[in-house]
């Protein structure tokens, strides 16, 4: 218990110190931040009207406590561009990236475990080696060359799938999000395969392996009743790695092919200087990083009682 | 380490015998690329910038092996050329975040206290932070261009270098040899210097390989957003990103540069890769 009420206060304290940091980052902007806001052909009095309403001629601290205010209750800022609430926009552009994520979640998956329990059954054997070396290289492919290569090939090339958008029904969405999904998974499987990998292995040396062997249990059943089920704790927690990992990917993958989430948002955003749709898109994908790993060590904590003390 | 208790006893034997191998390997393919960016001007057939419309978007042939590109540059020599760009954002984007991450690390780990508080709450901070997204934010926001992209790195990069020197001199801290150089009354930075980094930076360097290749291949994935080395600079993701729409009548500008990008990538995971085997290897031996 004590430890779960720890790991609130660390929460607590990593939030804020988030939200310091997407403040800064618009504060980071070159430039007078009201002329920023406003745009280039922007007039004296325009600026001055959006310093006034933005309170930028207030001290530094308390444009941060306005802004920590705006963001505890929901409001994290207004798109120049789309003259929308981010929040609005982020509604709107969420589900392909959350259609995406769970779809590259159910490639990469499967794969990775089968590979990973290939490969740590026989450590240092040939399928071993060979696994291992598919990970090292995987994690050399540029991810968006791949993309470009593969939207080529199967889609261009030989027309088996749309290069571009998301399509409208759930059947549609599968069939567009197919490549982009497979380029983000062959991208993480090597990831996830030698985290699980190192796992597995580690736990294969522990001591409770030892006792099962000295109590005669055959090597099968030791590999399948004692290691797998002790490695899902560290299979849990790479999901908190996996996250960030997830956010970085898709951002790249959906300019790639064009899918309108919030990677593409981000992205155009970032290119159009509509800084206020960065800074809320920065704090949203940092949120929900802590939270996933938060709650997976909330889980973690509630399958091993060892975590609880 | 663990292998050895693992049913197939041989795994051990097998991996000695490899490892040299795929090291020399990963280190020539990773020394040609270096010699080829050192030498790009001698090497390369065109000068990377040459324009030439009356031969833009040829295919590979005996005058252009990788064809040219749709103002008729030659893609080897820009691939070749590349590699400078390629080869500096490994350099630029790894060691200032090495450099501070190391002091801090090595600092807050031997003498604790207030200092090592903070640094770990930093870290739990910036590892809140998709890596990615928040090197993208900043050098969005400080503009697109290479030297944003190096600050923006050495912002976020330093302190996972700061974590990993501080744990290696947390374990040397309390180790004899450094209790018997303070009881001869070295003064700190001496035995900081010559007896503690020494032998903290074996991971450092392993780490910071393998870092290599996520800093370039960051790297072009930014060129190829536009926020990173910006177009007439023959980046190889800019050259992705320009070949990326031509992509159906001339395959080859934009497969080349790629090729070359896994190339390096390939040679400098497998020398971080071998590095760390080879260190392990030597603390169980």
């Amino acid at each position: 218990m004590q430890t779960i009420l720890r790991r609130i206060i660390q929460l607590i304290f990593v939030l804020a110190g988030i939200c310091i940091v997407t403040f800064l980052l618009v504060h980071m902007v070159p430039g007078d931040p009201a002329r920023v806001i406003a745009g280039d052909r922007a007039s004296p009095e325009t600026i001055e009207a959006i310093r006034q309403r933005f309170g930028l001629d207030q001290p530094l601290w308390q444009q941060f406590m306005t802004y920590a205010g705006n963001v505890f209750a929901g409001d994290i800022g207004q798109s120049m561009r789309y003259k929308r609430p981010v929040v609005a926009l982020i509604g709107q552009y969420i589900w392909p990236t959350l259609f995406l994520t769970g779809y590259v979640v159910c490639l990469a998956v499967p794969p990775s475990i089968a590979l990973a329990i290939a490969s740590a059954r026989r450590p240092g054997s040939l399928a071993d080696q060979l696994i291992r070396f598919i990970g090292i290289a995987g994690m050399a492919i540029p991810v968006f060359w791949l993309g470009i290569m593969m939207s080529r090939f199967f889609g261009v090339g030989l027309g088996w799938f749309p290069v571009s958008g998301y399509g409208k029904t759930f059947a549609d969405h599968l069939h567009h999000l197919f490549l982009p999904a497979l380029s983000t998974a062959i991208w993480m499987v090597p990831v996830l395969v030698q985290s699980l990998r190192a796992a597995l292995i580690e736990k294969a040396s522990a001591d409770f392996v030892v006792a099962a062997r000295a109590q005669g249990a055959g090597e099968r059943e030791i590999f399948w009743r004692t290691v797998l089920p002790n490695a899902i704790l560290p299979t849990l927690n790479l999901f908190g790695v996996l996250v960030a990992f997830l956010i970085g990917g898709t951002i790249i993958v959906e300019t790639v092919y064009a899918v309108p989430g919030l990677g593409t948002l981000m992205v155009n955003s970032l290119l159009a200087r509509d800084y206020q749709v960065v800074q809320g898109l920065t704090l949203m994908f940092a949120v929900t990083t802590v939270v996933v790993t938060f709650l997976v060590d909330l889980l973690s904590a509630a399958i091993d009682p060892r975590a609880r003390v | 380490m663990s292998m050895e208790a693992s049913p197939a006893s041989g795994a051990t034997k097998q991996h000695a015998v490899t490892l040299p191998w795929s090291l020399l390997v990963a280190g020539s393919i990773v020394g040609i690329w270096i010699v080829l960016a050192l030498f790009a001007p001698l090497v390369a057939p065109f000068d990377p910038t040459a324009v030439d419309i009356a031969n833009a978007l040829k295919g590979p042939s005996a005058a252009h092996w990788f064809g040219t590109d749709q103002v008729g540059r030659d893609v080897l020599s820009r691939v070749i050329h590349g590699a400078r760009i390629d080869l500096l954002m490994c350099l630029a984007g790894v060691l200032p975040p090495l450099l501070i991450g190391t002091t801090v690390g090595l600092l807050s780990g031997y003498y604790g206290g207030t200092v090592d508080t903070l640094l770990m709450r930093l870290y739990d901070l910036t590892a809140a932070f998709p890596f990615f997204v928040l090197v993208l934010a900043i050098v969005g926001v400080l503009g697109p261009g290479l030297i944003n992209f190096f600050i923006a790195l050495a912002v976020v990069g330093w302190v996972t270098y700061a974590r990993l020197v501080r744990a290696e001199v947390m374990a040397i801290r309390d180790s004899e040899y450094v209790q018997a150089a303070q009881c001869l009354g070295y003064s700190d930075r001496v035995v900081l210097l010559r007896h503690v980094l020494p032998n903290a930076f074996g991971p450092v360097v392993a780490y910071a390989v393998s870092d290599a290749v996520l800093v370039m291949l960051a790297g072009a994935s930014f060129g190829f957003l536009g926020m990173g080395a910006q177009p007439p600079l023959a980046e190889w993701g800019v050259m992705i990103s320009d070949g990326s729409r031509y992509i159906r009548q001339a395959w080859w500008i934009c497969t080349f540069p790629g090729l070359a990008a896994i190339s390096l990538g390939l040679g400098l995971a497998f020398l971080g890769d071998g590095l760390g085997q080879l260190r392990r290897g030597q603390v169980s031996a």
